[in-house]
């Protein structure tokens, strides 16, 4: 007997339902060009991957592969050695839409719509025909499955084309493969190779590799062994509660009374704050929540409001770490400075969240161009609509000229300098489903200026040190090359005797400046020793001269202290910037002993600090 | 040996001097020096253009400051020993190729050694033929009724500059000073931008006809060339007429004759002649000769806006010129004559337009 019409056109509508729904949300689901189909299939398959190896508390290391096998035609592998997925999961993970564990779960996690990699298995089977390979082992001791699974379009379950246990050299991990209409392109920001290069910065603990279509092998090599954090469960905070979630956990509670059930169906509700709300709500706290209608709810949303409820806890938010951003920005930067930081966390609209950000500076990065600009939502990389986001706007709002970088007005700043952001938060507010901008809300953008700013202001510091470095080398080629050359010839030409250059030297390298001379006579020599100081602070120094033979009218009075043969005589002396002392006395020797005189001693100034004069540090050590 | 010699070395030992004082007195060695931009130029009473009171210091406290001071030591070292010791001299590339053995002091690029040879012009206020420099290429030449002397390595030689010459006249040397007027009955001078025209009016006998010294500019003059023009008006009194193309680089041209340029202006009061007037090609000329023309250029637009508040054409006769050039788009060769007949613009547009500025009577 033949199926009645109404049937037929039942299935038909359904199975033209599944297909329509992802025609219709193509650009959602981000399957709307070839090169962005690619580009979301190795995403969502990396997301999987990642948070699986996360999971197991495994050192992910992954495998992309990329093969053009026809004109337009790509085959794309990707292989991790995760925990491996038990045998019976598998249909439903990869060949049923919406299936996933994340949808209801308030935790941070990559994947939020539970959409994922089974959409990716719908592209593949609608612009291919080919259905999707999978292998996966579980354990040393456990076969690996083989699966050949398409998506039934009109029932949106999972047909199984083939099911075999079979070899794979592997301890445990998966393996997926799917033909696709799509393209690998390369060069620009949106690219499967970029796309990795920033998962792999913000994820320093993966070791990740890409082979391309060309057979060239590109390695992302991890940068620590630290596993991250693992993001812990919580319940949802009364705060970020939409009418539509708190219906449906009213209608399936298992709470038989209102008070109770706010206390344990939500996070930071204890007996107190319960009966506060129902008092405010105007609902007796014994009703049953499953009696509860949309104007009851309505009422318990307002109550929310208005009764004092503590911020909600950020211990179910992963931050990846100043030292992690750190080492995955050197990995894959070549840059002079890098500097990183971690916000304490925050909350928008009762969702926590927490932001983090990193510097790059100079280097290999172009001087001319504008910043590179890395934008990050729960470790996943934002390639798209730069423009239209929160963080772009936020660097944008920045005066980075008061910090010493380059900037049009109101644009981004110009300079060799890659700014990262990254918002980790169990709710991430996008502009739109496609999730690849963040809203501008006020909470986010105030977090990211403040996490911005205080890395402008080290990379200012930093640029300050580099610059007096610049000049200290730049008056160190002027004393050690120019000045002395600008002596003798000028002698030279005048034949006349080259000139001590030792006072230019000191004013030029604001240094404390030691200037003996000695004036000999038949049986007296004058000696005059001239201290100045060119630095910008008092200087409280001693001045040592050792002499074989005492000296006579010492102007001012030195502390003499005899030590064997010989006379050590000690002049305390304060400068002021700028100020000058001289200091006289006799001295009673043979001519040809002036010339081996050792030269006068300063205690108590750095070395570089000092010019004309040896230099000990015994007083500072 | 020239006699002037003894007192350039010693104004250029003095130069080292003060930096052998400065180094010896424990002062950070430094030289003053006028601003060299169109910012600090003045107009004198004779309306040439000097270099106003702004100054700048080179200071060995930078490391740009400390080279040039140390590659001005080695230049005068040249100039004092090499040049006027033992009475040679260079061009001003060949200075920029000797300071290869110089080490740190040594020229990134030649214009960094001219610059530094006019930079001690200002200094010593002499010229650089005092210190033998000579330019790259030889002056422009002269053709007309005028006996002169010159002074020459060889010994002295006379000649008259339409009798003794060839038909190239008279080669204007890189030292005017050289040269002494003897006698002349030269009523004008006309200063030329192009060789081919004063070609012409060789050929045509213009100077013979209206006794008039034609003396080729070649381009943007040397300064040879305007020293000469400066004395032959100020020693003889001969009015001067410029002559050129219609075009805002032309006018430029005049304007060097007659008021000097920021890169000389230490020099204007030697080389500048402000009674010099311009004769043609005008852009009124372009409309009642009814001359061939070529578009301006963007470039030509832009040069004659930046003459509009240039001071040197602060005049309505230029305010005037310049507005209605903008306005026709066109600018004009001195050749364009030629489409009237070769004979034209001597037996026509030269005796009209130098009767026009009092040049020659009717």
């Amino acid at each position: 007997m033949e199926d009645p019409l109404a049937w037929k056109l039942a299935k038909r509508q359904e199975s033209i339902s599944i297909a329509e729904f992802f025609e219709k949300n193509r650009q959602i689901l981000g399957f709307d060009s070839q090169p962005r189909s690619l580009i979301t299939t190795v995403k969502e398959a990396v997301d999987n991957a990642l948070d699986a190896c996360e999971e197991a508390e495994i050192l992910p290391d992954i495998l992309i592969f990329v093969e053009q096998t026809g004109r337009d035609v790509i085959t794309l592998i990707v292989e991790d050695n995760g925990p491996g997925i038990v045998r019976r999961q598998i249909p439903c993970v990869f060949a049923k839409l919406l299936y996933g564990s994340r949808f209801h779960a308030v935790k941070q996690s990559r994947g939020q719509q539970g959409i994922g990699i089974s959409a990716a298995v719908l592209h593949s089977q609608l612009t291919s025909g080919k259905p999707v390979r999978i292998i996966s082992k579980i354990g040393k001791d456990h076969p690996a499955h083989y699966f050949e699974l398409v998506i039934n379009t009109k029932t949106n379950e999972p047909e199984i084309l083939k099911d075999e246990e079979i070899e794979w050299d592997r301890l445990h991990g998966t393996r997926v493969e799917l033909e696709m209409e799509a393209s690998y392109v390369r060069g620009r920001r949106q690219s499967v190779y970029e796309y990795l290069k920033e998962t792999a910065i913000v994820n320093p603990h993966a070791r990740i590799t890409l082979v391309e279509p060309d057979g060239n092998e590109m390695l992302f090599e991890r940068a620590s062994e630290e596993m991250p954090v693992a993001a812990r469960e919580v319940l949802p905070h009364p705060h970020g509660i939409e009418l539509g979630t708190l219906m449906k956990i009213l209608r399936y509670t298992e709470r038989k009374r209102l008070a109770p059930f706010l206390r344990y169906s939500f996070s930071k509700i204890g007996l107190h704050t319960a009966e506060e709300i129902c008092k405010t709500a105007e609902i007796d706290p014994n009703t049953d929540p499953r009696t509860l209608g949309v104007d009851d709810a309505k009422k318990l949303i307002k109550a929310f409001k208005k009764v004092k409820i503590m911020a909600p806890s950020t211990d179910c938010l992963s931050p990846i770490g100043e030292e992690l951003i750190y080492r995955g920005l050197r990995k894959e930067h070549t840059a002079d400075y890098i500097t990183t930081t971690t916000r304490t966390p925050s909350v928008h609209s009762g969702h926590p969240f927490i932001i983090e950000a990193g510097i790059a500076y100079g280097g290999s990065l172009r001087k001319d161009e504008r910043a590179k600009i890395l934008r990050f939502a729960n470790r996943v990389p934002l390639l798209y609509q730069q423009g239209a986001c929160a963080i772009t706007h936020t660097i944008e709002k920045i005066k980075w000229r008061q910090y010493g970088i380059d900037q049009a007005q109101g644009s981004l700043p110009t300079g060799p300098l890659v700014i990262l952001v990254h918002i980790a938060s169990t709710h991430t507010p996008f502009t739109s489903e496609s999730k690849e901008a963040i809203a501008d809300v006020p909470e986010i953008m105030n977090e990211i200026g403040l996490a911005l700013k205080e890395l402008a202001r080290r990379v200012s510091a930093y640029l300050g040190k580099e610059k007096t470095l610049t000049k200290r080398r730049e008056k160190e080629v002027i004393i050690k090359k120019i000045l002395p050359q600008l002596a003798t010839k000028t002698a030279q030409i005048l034949e006349r005797p080259t000139p001590d250059i030792n006072p230019i030297i000191a004013k030029i390298m604001g240094n404390v400046l030691v200037k003996r001379e000695i004036h000999e006579n038949e049986k007296v020599h004058q000696v005059i020793i001239q201290v100045q100081n060119n630095t910008e602070t008092t200087q409280r120094f001693t001045l040592h001269e050792t002499h074989e033979h005492p000296i006579y009218n010492p102007s001012p009075t030195p502390k003499t202290t005899p030590i064997a043969s010989e006379y050590n005589y000690q002049w305390k002396i304060t400068l002021r910037p700028q100020e000058k002392k001289a200091i006289l006395y006799d001295l009673q020797t043979k001519p040809d002993e002036l010339q081996k005189l050792p030269p006068p001693i300063i205690d108590g100034i750095e070395k570089e600090l000092v010019t004309g004069a040896k230099a000990i540090n015994q007083r500072g050590a | 040996m020239q006699e002037k010699d003894p007192q350039s070395r010693a104004s250029l030992k003095q130069v080292i001097q003060t930096i052998y004082e400065q180094l010896e007195d424990g002062t950070i060695p430094n030289m003053r020096l006028p601003t060299r931009t169109k910012k600090n130029i003045e107009i004198t009473e004779g309306e040439v253009w000097v270099y106003g009171d702004s100054e700048s210091t080179r200071s060995a406290k930078t490391t740009k400051g400390a080279y040039q001071l140390l590659k001005t030591t080695h230049l005068c070292d040249l100039l004092i020993n090499d040049h006027l010791q033992q009475n040679k001299s260079s061009t001003l590339r060949e200075i920029y190729y000797i300071s290869e053995n110089w080490n740190h002091a040594k020229f990134n690029e030649q214009p960094e050694s001219d610059r530094l040879i006019e930079d001690l012009e200002i200094i010593t206020g002499l010229q650089r033929e005092d210190f033998h420099v000579r330019p790259e290429e030889n002056g422009a030449t002269i053709f007309g009724p005028l006996r002169i002397k010159e002074t020459t390595k060889r010994g002295e030689r006379t000649m008259h500059c339409q009798e003794d010459v060839g038909e190239a006249g008279y080669q204007i040397p890189y030292n005017v000073e050289k040269i002494e007027f003897l006698e002349h009955d030269a009523q004008l001078i006309i200063a030329i931008e192009t060789g081919g025209m004063q070609d012409r009016l060789i050929e045509n006998g213009f100077d013979e006809k209206y006794n008039a010294l034609l003396i080729h500019l070649k381009g943007q003059p040397a300064r040879s060339t305007r020293r000469l023009i400066k004395r032959l008006n100020t020693e003889l009194q001969i009015p001067v007429a410029v002559f050129t193309d219609s075009d805002p680089w032309s006018y430029r041209i005049y304007a060097s004759v007659a008021y000097g340029a920021i890169k000389t202006a230490h020099l204007s009061e030697q080389m500048a002649t402000p009674q010099a007037q311009f004769l043609g090609v005008q852009p009124t000329d372009i409309i009642e000769y009814n001359l061939s023309t070529d578009k301006l250029t963007n470039q030509d637009i832009k040069a004659l806006h930046n003459e509009l508040t240039d001071p040197r054409f602060n005049t309505p006769y230029w305010d005037e010129q310049i507005k209605l050039q903008l306005e026709l788009g066109k600018k004009a060769e001195q050749q364009a004559f030629a489409g009237k007949g070769l004979n034209y613009v001597t037996d026509t547009y030269l005796p009209t337009r130098l009767t026009e500025i009092g040049m020659i009577k009717r």
